[in-house]
């Protein structure tokens, strides 16, 4: 057995309000590579943070080859020799390749920075990768797969020992991916550790020795690859109960409202096709990157269809901005709700109002008596606590943000809602209130598009469920043949059933 | 009706005495109390009504611009290009009246050429929005006053004194007394106010200027409105041209030169952000003739153009940290009690 080279014990984590990582552990040993996989949110990228100094963790201890240390600083986790990969690539680009490299440790002589060496020692490093460039490119004229050999190049130039890679697959192509996995083994073969996450099982089977499972914060297990089922390994990933959060009435579905066929947007999906009807829950669910929320973006109207059809209420439609969307009867409350659906430093009647002031108007001009009281009934509806509606928005809890933003939908004369993760950043009283007003608004024959990578609320508030994976619909599943482990299993399923496809 | 957990929520705001000492445009009738205080011991022939007015239509012809200009900054947006706007207007109006003989064809013609100059703004704001507004109307104000220079040369267009109609324009008097063009822009300002505050159309520039990506999500075609008030500042810019003629007689390509920078720091000491969504229309008004009447005062006792200018620029350095100071009080309040 190869000695262990990294090793994190009872580390514990907590962002205010959250414990982002529970009393996890995790052992690395030396030439190995090791699988970390669960599901959003259960603490993965949290966990890499800490080891490399980005987080302090409150509890637990990290060895690295026997001895503690306390990394203060991502340069303390590089001097060490442990470099880290991140999904979205932080490179500057309109620096070259080599420049890039050696950003942050350039080498100098007598004060003088020593270009030559470097581009030299630069073009060595890419050889040994086998890279199709050369280090006086521009970072950003290369790939995703490119710019991730350049972040390699980066962790060799500087010794690391241990390499982590977060999600490195996640935007790559099937061929692509076979370029890492490559590299990855070559590494390895030459001794590097290197920790792997990752939401594909192909991943982990080319790949790493081991697995470990997060979940909900929480160290779940290590097992070897060889060892472990599909089955099990989900189970692992997944297996929380759900209790009756999720107050789901039982309603009578009324006729088609919105249909979509072969949705097209290049670089995002391609071929979505799904229908929703009155007094329908409708779950779009994935993982991360599997664009729910550019295909409701489209439909919405803020993005453009590069080809496909929309049907509203049985009659083609064309959507070219959000107000048309809105006229027909489409509303959507964004993902990204301080930003996108709400004006912060507002008061929370103006928010709500703001979508439909045109009601409001008395001969020429706004009545502002009719507005606040209008505005204070929406809000009370939804329960938001606040004091005044004139109260900012900003001063709100996200839940109650949230609320307000449910509330600003209530105005309009919808009939269609769309929700994306309408419970993200809430904390469990708010979620209940939240999924309690889905439930009355599909009781009172809203259509409801609900987008969440939360497989509790998913399975506990869909009537049906379309699963997403890479810009593709991989699956449908009906509210009773829905369970966890067949969700995440479509979820993952594009580079499994599509063999050979490139 | 309460909500489910028994809880309910006022819809009277409170309205305090102290919120409004705090107030910027308060502090703004302060200010215009205490210039007009200075300016009558300063001089005795201050308060002569007739001169007062003779002085205000000066500055009001400047402040036209203003209107418009508070909207653009409102949205969060800037316009440089007014003064090359208002000369190239006038110079046209100089041109078309000297080659047709018809003052109202000039006028006509100002009026379209200073619309189309707001709308070209607008149009290349509104398509590639990537464009720093900043940028492209310091290029276009350029433009347009090379384009008048392009017409006159080191000359001038005039001729215009000869229409006696058009010249009341600007001298005009109701009663002997009251301008045509002070009646002109309290009207205008006060339907400007209005739209700002009291319509939808205003509340949607309020929306645009604090967060445009919600206001697009709530369905407000953020684009056709800043497109809009350009080219409304344009329309505001061929109608001050006219004025101006009215009052110069004649036009050279250096006309109205620094009145784009006027405008905006009569918007800004009214209080209206140039980071957008802030700001109130009464204050922009009052802060008008905050300006307007402190050049006055200072021409009075013949302080030079260049120290008022200076004057006029630390003014402007203490409006934009009145925030700052103000949240600092705040601050130190909330820790007295703590």
């Amino acid at each position: 057995m190869s000695n262990t080279v990294l090793e994190l014990r009872g580390i514990t984590k907590i962002f205010p309000g959250v414990k982002a990582l529970d009393n996890v552990r995790f052992d690395l040993r030396e030439g190995e590579i090791h699988a970390l996989m669960g599901e959003n949110g259960a603490g993965k990228s949290t966990f890499i943070k800490v080891i490399m100094g980005v987080h302090q963790a409150e509890e637990g201890e990290m060895f690295l080859n026997g001895e503690k240390v306390n990394f203060k600083s991502t340069r303390d986790a590089q001097k060490a020799g442990i470099a880290a990969i991140y999904q979205h690539v932080t490179a500057y680009p309109h620096l070259t390749v080599a420049e890039n490299i050696f950003i942050g440790h350039l080498k100098k002589r007598f004060g003088v920075v020593q270009w030559g060496e470097m581009y030299k020692e630069a073009d060595r490093l890419l050889g040994e990768l086998n890279a199709d460039f050369d280090s006086h490119a521009l970072m950003g004229n290369l790939s995703v797969a490119q710019q991730q050999m350049v972040e390699i190049a980066k962790a060799l130039s500087l010794n690391a020992r241990i390499i982590i890679m977060d999600e490195p697959t996640a935007a790559l192509t099937k061929r692509e991916s076979e370029e890492l996995y490559r590299i990855a083994l070559k590494l390895r073969d030459e001794g590097v550790a290197i920790i792997f996450i990752s939401h594909r099982f192909e991943d982990m089977y080319a790949l790493a020795s081991r697995v470990t499972v997060f979940r909900d914060s929480q160290y779940i297990g290590t097992y070897n690859v060889d060892e472990i089922t599909n089955a099990d390994l989900i189970k692992a990933m997944v297996g929380r109960e759900i209790n009756d959060l999720f107050p789901k009435p039982e309603v009578e579905l009324g006729e088609e409202i919105l249909r979509v066929e072969n949705l097209c947007r290049t670089g995002y999906f391609k071929d979505v096709s799904f229908s929703v009807r009155k007094g329908e829950i409708l779950g779009l669910t994935g993982l991360v990157g599997a664009r729910r929320t550019e295909v409701v973006q489209t439909i919405f109207g803020v993005e453009k269809l590069k080809s496909g059809k929309i049907f509203w209420e049985g009659k083609e439609v064309k959507v070219r901005n959000p107000a048309e969307a809105m006229k027909m009867g489409i509303g959507l409350l964004p993902e990204n709700r301080q930003i996108e659906g709400l004006i912060l430093d507002w008061g929370i009647g103006r928010n709500i109002t703001l979508t439909e002031l045109k009601s409001y108007v008395r001969g020429l001009f706004i009545d502002e008596k009719k507005e606040n009281d209008v505005s204070k009934e929406l809000a009370e509806r939804v329960d938001t606590k606040a004091v005044t509606v004139f109260d900012k928005a900003s001063s709100l809890s996200g839940g109650n943000q949230q609320k307000v933003v449910v509330a600003k939908a209530l105005g309009s004369d919808f009939k269609l809602l769309i929700l994306d993760e309408p419970t993200k950043g809430v904390d469990v009283g708010a979620k209940a209130a939240i999924y309690e007003i889905m439930g009355e608004l599909a009781l009172d024959g809203y259509a409801i598009i609900m987008i969440s990578s939360e497989m509790p609320e998913i399975l506990g508030m869909s009537d049906r469920i379309i699963v997403m994976c890479e810009g593709r619909v991989t699956g449908e599943l009906s509210r009773e043949e829905a369970t966890q482990e067949k969700i995440l299993e479509l979820a993952m399923a594009k580079h499994t059933s599509e063999e050979g496809g490139e | 009706m309460a909500t489910k957990s028994g809880r309910t929520i006022s819809s009277v705001r409170e309205r305090s005495a102290k919120s409004l000492f705090l107030r910027w445009e308060f502090l703004l009738v302060l200010i215009f109390l205490g210039v007009n205080v200075m300016n009558i011991s300063l001089s005795s022939n201050y308060l002569d009504a007739y001169n007062l007015f003779t002085n205000i239509n000066g500055f009001l012809t400047k402040a036209l611009v203003a209107l418009p200009m508070a909207y653009i900054l409102l949205l969060g947006d800037i316009d440089l290009s007014v003064g090359g706007n208002i000369c190239l207007s006038a110079t046209v109006l100089g041109i078309v009246f000297n080659s047709t003989g018809n003052i109202w064809f000039g006028i006509m013609a100002a009026i379209t050429v200073g619309t189309l100059c707001g709308a070209l703004n607008g149009l290349i704001l509104t398509k590639y929005t990537e464009l720093a507004p900043m940028i492209v109307t310091l290029a276009t104000n350029i433009v347009f006053r090379g384009l008048s220079e392009r017409i006159l040369g080191d000359g001038s267009t005039g001729g215009m004194q000869k229409i006696k109609w058009f010249t009341e324009l600007y001298y005009g008097r109701v009663g002997n007394m009251v301008p045509y063009l002070f009646i002109f822009f309290c009207v205008l300002a006060l339907v400007f106010g209005l739209v700002m505050h009291k319509t939808v159309f205003g509340r949607h520039m309020f929306a645009i200027g604090e967060n445009k990506k919600a206001a697009a999500y709530a369905g407000i075609k953020v684009q056709k409105v800043r497109m809009f008030v350009y080219t409304l500042a344009g329309l505001i810019c061929g109608i001050t041209a006219v004025i101006y003629c009215s009052w110069m007689g004649s036009v050279k390509s250096n006309a109205c030169e620094g009145y784009e920078l006027e405008a905006i720091s009569m918007c800004v000491l009214g209080g209206i952000s140039t980071a957008g969504g802030k700001g109130t229309f009464v204050g922009s008004f009052i802060a008008i003739f905050i300006v307007g009447l402190l050049r006055y005062g200072l021409n009075l006792i013949n302080l030079s153009g260049q120290t008022i200018r200076i004057i006029l620029g630390i003014l402007l350095i203490v409006v934009v940290l009145y925030p700052t100071i103000q949240d600092a009080i705040k601050n130190r309040k909330k820790k007295a009690v703590k």
